[in-house]
């Protein structure tokens, strides 16, 4: 009877030494994030650390981002797409606003710029309140979420030419490209977001999302500088529908649209002048593919 | 020669006898590997009624309704053939320890007629496959992976005359590959590692490439899931499995 006794609480003893770890492995996400607080972002001679976020992130981006950064925040199940995009979930690794090629991970500066531009038609605002170094430092948190920093680099930024003089030719040349590529099976042959295959958009988590509409007067989600367009359709926005069109138009094409797309945006510009005075018609999506 | 001297010499014969054994098997494994390449074949069927496919509503755009005009598109999830012979089911070894990059040659998944062709394409771990278009419309090709497993997702546009996409995956994993702009159009990678066969539209398979040995074999339907199966592959004789998927 004592030796059953003696075995039994043996048994027991080994039992709750093994049961010692099972609170760490319930969290285990946390604890692989708490292995990668080392992280660090360089922009220009800044260096980011993530340590130095865990701060301003709890305060100004848990709301919608999630502690463990899964976009899961308690805001964001007001967020409704397409209207209203959900907040990024920084774990997957994946984002929408990069000067590298589709499906490579973004450069910091690619996540620095993003922070400071905010995204229009979203629920993130442009946090240029941030000093740089405090928003270097998040860019070290943001990539702590994903263990894609861990193994694997950067892709290498798409090269841009400088950008070309606008010429009335250009901007023809630009509606070819349009029309070859067929920008508007979802912009709309306007650049209306309402192309015939724009009402079944959805991410890459199977939620509804909309085509940019290039008439409101928006701004592009990631930028609106011309080099910012240019790198838009070149590179893709990764998690939605929009592919990289980097092996389809080539750098000089790629300018021409650039310049077509400024005739479709709603602000007055010298683009938009010259498609006049050019009697430029829209795209006929009815035409035979190369007969425009 | 006094006994400790000679237990010592005695020691270093057994061992030396032992690794030249061990040495020539390897040498011999080996040439089994290279020139006895075995194979496993078998049949893959439906048991019941196959379920009733729909057709494809593709008016959204003229080209691919016309490319359809005399032979309807229709779901692809499940192709039965002759004596309910089940198409498109990824065959391969589950417990390969072998290179996980077994497979030469490149795989192509051709987007035809606003279709993936063909619908599954299995390839190995690291294996190149390449992505084309015969269209006169255009496709963006959309593998959504899950980025936990190593492997990442991408988008390229695939416009008339396209160049083709050449890639390889990191990870295995079956993902499932898209078209936002064709949103019906739907297809499979299956990534796996080792020899793989898909079944032809009469259900029958071949993986070759199998030295002699125990393997379980794992068949992959896309709505019917997987099964297994122990086979054993001898020199000269292939190893057989059939596989029945019970129709829902």
């Amino acid at each position: 009877m004592r030796i059953e006794l003696r075995k039994w609480s043996l048994l027991l003893g080994a039992a709750a030494v093994f049961a010692l770890p099972l609170p760490s492995w319930a969290q285990l996400t946390i604890f692989d994030l708490d292995t990668r607080l080392g992280t660090e972002s360089h922009i220009g001679n800044i260096t980011g650390h993530a340590k130095d976020a865990a701060a301003p992130y709890r305060r100004y981006c848990v709301g919608c981002h999630g502690p463990l950064g899964d976009g899961e925040g308690e805001n964001a199940a007001w967020m409704e797409p397409p209207l209203l995009p959900k907040p990024r979930n920084f774990q997957l690794g994946i984002f929408k606003c990069r000067s590298t090629p589709t499906g490579t991970l973004p450069t910091d500066q690619d996540l620095f710029d993003s922070i400071a531009r905010g995204f229009d038609r979203s629920s993130m605002p442009q946090w240029s309140t941030f000093t740089k170094q405090e928003r270097a430092d998040l860019v070290a948190w943001v990539k702590h979420f994903s263990p894609r920093w861990a193994g694997e680099k950067p892709g290498t930024p798409i090269t841009i030419p400088p950008e070309p003089e606008v010429t009335p030719e250009r901007i023809k040349a630009g509606r070819d490209v349009f029309a070859r590529v067929q920008c508007w099976k979802c912009h709309g042959v306007l650049g209306q977001a309402n192309g015939p295959s724009a009402a079944t958009l959805t991410d890459d988590l199977g939620r509804p999302i909309a085509a940019f509409n290039f008439t409101e007067g928006s701004r592009p989600k990631c930028g609106d500088t011309d080099r910012d367009i240019y790198r838009i359709f070149m590179t893709g926005l990764d998690g939605t529908p929009m592919p990289s069109f980097s092996d389809n138009i080539k750098p000089d094409e790629a300018w021409d649209l650039v310049f077509y797309l400024r005739t479709l945006m709603k602000p007055n510009s010298k683009e938009k002048q010259m498609a006049k005075q050019l009697g430029l018609k829209p795209v006929d999506p009815n035409a035979p593919a190369g007969q425009q | 020669m006094d006994k400790n001297k000679s237990t010592k010499y005695n020691l270093a014969v057994l061992l030396s006898a032992v690794v030249l054994v061990c040495c020539g098997a390897l040498i011999l494994g080996q040439k089994v590997n290279a020139a006895g390449e075995g194979k496993i074949t078998g049949t893959v069927k439906l048991d019941g009624t196959a379920p009733h496919m729909k057709g494809i509503d593709m008016s959204k755009d003229p080209y691919c309704t016309k490319a359809h005009a005399t032979d309807p598109a229709h779901l692809e999830t499940v192709v039965v053939g002759s004596g309910g012979g089940l198409e498109n089911v990824v065959l391969y070894i589950s417990d390969w320890s072998g290179s996980p990059t077994a497979s030469t040659g490149v795989p192509v998944f051709d987007q035809k007629n606003c279709v993936y062709t063909p619908h599954v394409l299995a390839m190995d771990v690291g294996q190149t496959f390449k992505v084309t278009t015969s269209d006169q419309t255009t496709h963006n090709i959309h593998p959504l992976p899950n980025p936990m497993t190593g492997n990442i997702p991408w988008n390229q546009s695939q416009p008339p005359g396209a160049t083709p996409v050449e890639k390889s995956w990191k990870a295995a994993e079956v993902i499932p590959v898209q078209c936002n702009i064709h949103p019906w159009m739907h297809g499979w990678f299956v990534v796996v590692k080792g020899p793989y066969a898909t079944t032809d539209d009469s259900g029958n398979y071949t993986i070759s490439g199998v030295p002699p040995g125990s393997y379980t074999v794992t068949a992959w339907q896309e709505d019917y899931g997987t099964q297994t199966q122990k086979v054993t592959v001898a020199a000269g004789t292939p190893g057989t499995a059939n596989f029945t998927f019970k129709a829902k």
